[in-house]
């Protein structure tokens, strides 16, 4: 059931017209476009080369962007990918399947613990096991908590690259706060490795729900203030409104997911449509645009940073207690102190840890929400403890390949808002 | 303080829609078997319309994947996609598998997905690495423009040609980049060449010469190069990309 | 040092390298109080060229922001510039098609510059022992101060800096050499001797048992 709300949007500075639109003043893209050819015919289809990247501040990474311009205004764009190619999937062929955890952090570094439990949830599926209750919370507010910190950089990355500082300068404080959590948990701020097949790297420690509730009564005014200053903001909105507009028809056509395809107005989430970890069960909504340009991606993700905080606090709510790992010794690791004293125990360390468990013959494709969009995980095995083939289905990868469509006719400085507003993240696109 | 900052948050303006109806909420998976699930109705209605074409399938951990030959993708796809009662508009992933064996053949995926009634199908087809028939399938990039990218990477990290595609380069690697295909398995981990070498090869790429021909063009820039650039990328060699 | 110092010997550079100070000797009044002064500003106005790939330019971010703060080190100024940068801070994997980019943004730095490899895959390649990943900028351009840590704390960078910081502090202008640029050999592109470099990039420890596939 479509629930719609319509809200006044009262704009308060001068510089956007009474129903909130932008006044543009026509400098390149209209104003060349229409130029009546007898004038000045010299300037007249002279385009020009531009190359942004691959080291470039505003690029958030190496990616690299070839422009044709007329004027200022962008006529076509190619870009360049796979300056941050490092082979993940060969690499993982190569591995065994608790042994390419680390990897999964490395690939989409934003959003690390969300990675960890797409790859396990895959892998789980490949080797038939349902993990335990109390591991299903605990892996949802691990995705949770990443998501939050995945769109707190592109928030803040985005701000430099449209103008304003202060909210990284936020963001980024905020982060610390996850960072403590995260790595209070796992050991680490960024490459947490947190799962395993079958379970978690560890049950959270004492005193760990309590930081992550004061966490989600702070966050909440951050991002107040966040929408206090951007949302209405005259500049903000004028460099975001009505850029790379993508209809709904396009957005699915082009293969977008996430926010992108949200913002576009369909309302496709793999944690409503497809669900896992009993996603089904918490109440959260599903933002979603209806304009499809860069200032509908910044109000979807603002809103899913708070859906987020909501799922978390359900997530507390019911964290049950009991074991995290589930009891299968063919899977799970003898506890350390076994391992050190029990010569059966060690036995079995040994041969899990050298040999690694061995899945069925079988493939499967498990597709998350990652905070990019459809994020899957292919696994193609053949009995053996390697895979033959761990394939990463990029969501960024797809959502970059529509800038080209998306850019076209923009000025040049809008490549820069719109080329933020895809939410990239190299590693993830060159793996 | 100006006006805005002292306004109460306001809820954003746009819809918030709860997608699918309450009654046919979907779940989680829970005791997914290996083999042996409910099989996609769409791969009945495949049969009936293509017949032949569509090869044998089989249900792996309750996901279906269907078997089609190979110069009828394009064709089955485009159907899949516009036929209102399959409805797959959207294109989840194109990739390749090849197994560890030295006759088994190279396997083209798709990962095909209807939102409309939440389904989910895996087309494959098959490729015999021996024998006469080559690396090549038909693009389905005429049925989802988001297949670009992804037909080219598979393009680039096996050799797999996808005929019809539009501007079928590698993608990932340098054009120019010798070692051949990296996600065969014929091809070790490390690479073929030594490191010096690799090391070499990466650093003579000049980082002046790495547009391409085609972006020079449509600048109209290749006459303004200077002389020795514009030898050097007219006789073909074409650094970086 | 030791690769600096096999650098320099395989470019068949003929200058002496005296690494360590000689503190015992006599030395001129007016030369070491110079150097003490431009020492000291050198070292405490690095701006940094931020050459972010991957994970490594995340912590690089966090260093930057509130939290930690780059700017007490007189690092605030970002310099996406090469041309206006003291220190090249490469954060994150580098493969071989950035490799050539890398080595252009280095050459295009003025001296004096300084670089950190920040990180296990920027300074060995790390856990990337893999077709595609440069194993050790070092191969590329010469480095100061080599951050360990996957990714490093903001703390291990910010030791870092401070080292390099010491390392400015101790630089005499009477020698050169330190200033001195390499010119890579022109039939090989690389500073090192080929062999060299094979025998660096080698696999060590686990990894060579995990170049294999499938048992």
């Amino acid at each position: 059931m479509a629930a719609t709300k319509t809200i006044e949007v009262a704009l308060s500075t001068t510089g956007l017209t009474a129903d909130g639109k932008p006044m543009r003043v026509p400098l390149g893209a209209e104003g060349l476009m229409s130029a009546p050819p007898g004038i000045e015919p010299e300037l007249q289809g002279e385009h020009m080369l531009i190359n942004i990247g691959p080291q470039h501040p505003a690029t958030h990474g190496v990616l690299r962007l070839v422009l044709e311009l007329d004027g200022e205004t962008v006529v076509r764009c190619i870009p360049h990918v796979g300056y941050l190619h490092c082979g993940f999937e060969k690499i993982g062929e190569y591995r065994q399947y608790n042994q390419i955890i680390p990897w999964t952090d490395r690939e989409d570094y934003l959003n690390s613990m969300g990675n960890n439990c797409a790859y396990v949830l895959g892998a789980e599926r490949l080797f038939g096991i349902e993990i335990t209750e109390r591991c299903k919370v605990l892996r949802v507010i691990a995705m949770e908590l990443s998501r939050i910190i995945s769109h707190l950089v592109w928030l803040g990355t985005t701000c430099i690259d449209i103008g304003a500082f202060t909210p990284f300068l936020w963001s980024f404080q905020e982060r610390e706060n996850v960072y403590k959590l995260l790595e209070g948990w796992t050991g680490a701020r960024l490459t947490t490795s947190g799962t395993r097949v079958g379970g978690m790297i560890a049950d959270v420690p004492d005193g760990w729900v309590e930081g992550l509730r004061g966490f989600l009564d702070r966050f909440p005014k951050t991002l107040d203030q966040v929408d206090r200053m951007l949302t209405k903001n005259a500049i903000w909105v004028g460099r975001t409104v009505g850029l790379g507009v993508m209809s709904p028809e396009e957005a699915l056509n082009y293969g977008l997911s996430g926010p992108m395809l949200r913002a576009s107005g369909v309302a496709y989430d793999v944690r409503k449509d497809f669900p896992y970890l009993d996603y089904e069960t918490y109440d959260f909504d599903v933002p979603v645009g209806t304009n499809g340009d860069v200032y509908d991606r910044f109000l979807v993700r603002q809103e899913e940073l708070r859906q987020s905080v909501r799922i978390l606090e359900q997530a507390l709510k019911r964290l049950p207690d009991g074991p995290v790992n589930v009891d299968d010794p063919r899977i799970i690791l003898p506890p350390k102190h076994k391992a050190t004293s029990e010569m059966e125990s060690m036995i079995h360390h040994f041969k899990l840890v050298m040999e690694g468990p061995r899945p069925p013959i079988g493939e499967t494709y498990v597709p998350i929400e990652s905070p990019k969009g459809e994020k899957g995980y292919y696994f193609v095995s053949d009995g053996t403890a390697k895979p033959v083939r761990w394939r990463i289905r990029p969501p960024s990868y797809v959502n970059l390949s529509a800038i080209p469509k998306m850019v076209e006719g923009h000025l040049l400085s809008d490549v820069i808002a719109i080329n933020a507003s895809i939410d990239i993240v190299m590693g993830e696109i060159d793996r | 303080m100006s006006e805005h900052l002292t306004q109460d948050h306001a809820a954003p303006a746009f819809a918030i829609v709860y997608p699918g109806q309450p009654g046919d909420a979907p779940a989680t998976p829970k005791q997914v078997p290996h083999k042996g699930g409910a099989v996609n109705p769409s791969v009945a209605a495949l049969r009936a319309k293509f017949g032949p074409v569509i090869g044998r399938h089989d249900v792996v951990w309750n996901e279906t994947t269907v078997f089609v030959q190979r110069d009828k993708v394009a064709e089955v796809c485009a159907w899949l996609q516009s036929d209102p009662a399959q409805s797959y508009e959207y294109l989840s992933d194109v990739t390749a598998v090849e197994y560890r064996d030295a006759v088994r053949p190279i396997e083209v995926v798709w990962h095909l997905r209807s939102i409309k009634f939440r389904r989910f199908l895996r087309l494959k087809t098959e490729l015999p690495k021996a024998g006469k028939t080559p690396l090549e399938v038909p693009s389905v990039w005429g049925v989802w423009k988001g297949a670009d990218w992804l037909e080219r990477e598979c393009y680039d990290m096996f050799g797999i040609k996808f005929t019809g595609h539009p501007d079928l380069r590698r993608i990932l690697m340098w054009e120019q980049y010798k070692e051949g295909f990296p996600l065969r398995k014929d091809f070790p981990m490390r690479g073929r060449f030594s490191r010096s070498e690799q090391l070499k090869n990466a650093l003579s790429a000049n980082p002046e010469a790495r547009y391409s021909m085609e972006e020079l063009s449509i600048a109209d820039a290749f006459e303004d190069l200077p002389h020795d650039m514009r030898k050097r990328i007219g006789g073909g060699e074409r650094t970086g990309e | 040092m030791g690769l600096i110092e096999a650098m320099r010997k395989g470019s068949g550079s003929d200058s002496k390298i005296v690494y360590d100070y000689d503190s015992s000797g006599e030395q001129p009044w007016v030369t070491t109080s110079l150097d003490f002064l431009v020492n000291w500003g050198r070292a405490n106005s690095l701006w940094p060229m931020p050459f972010g790939t991957a994970c490594c330019a995340i912590e690089f971010m966090a260093s930057a922001a509130s939290h930690y703060d780059l700017a007490r080190f007189g690092m605030e100024r970002m310099s996406f510039s090469p041309r206006q940068s003291d220190v090249l801070i490469c954060a994150g994997r580098v493969p071989f098609k950035l490799a050539p980019v890398l080595r252009r943004i280095y050459q295009q730095m003025h001296q004096p510059k300084w670089v950190i490899s920040m990180g296990a895959c920027a300074s060995s390649g790390g856990m990337f022992d893999s077709y595609a990943v440069v194993q050790g900028i070092d191969t590329i351009i010469p480095v100061d101060v080599y951050v360990p840590g996957c990714p490093p704390r903001p703390e291990g960078l910010i030791y870092g800096i401070m080292m390099l910081q010491k390392k400015i502090r101790e630089e005499r202008m009477e020698r050169g050499e330190l200033r001195e640029e390499l010119a890579p050999d022109p039939s090989s592109q690389l500073y090192i001797p080929p062999s060299r470099i094979d025998e660096l990039s080698e696999p060590f420890g686990n990894s060579v048992h995990q170049t294999r596939s499938a048992p």
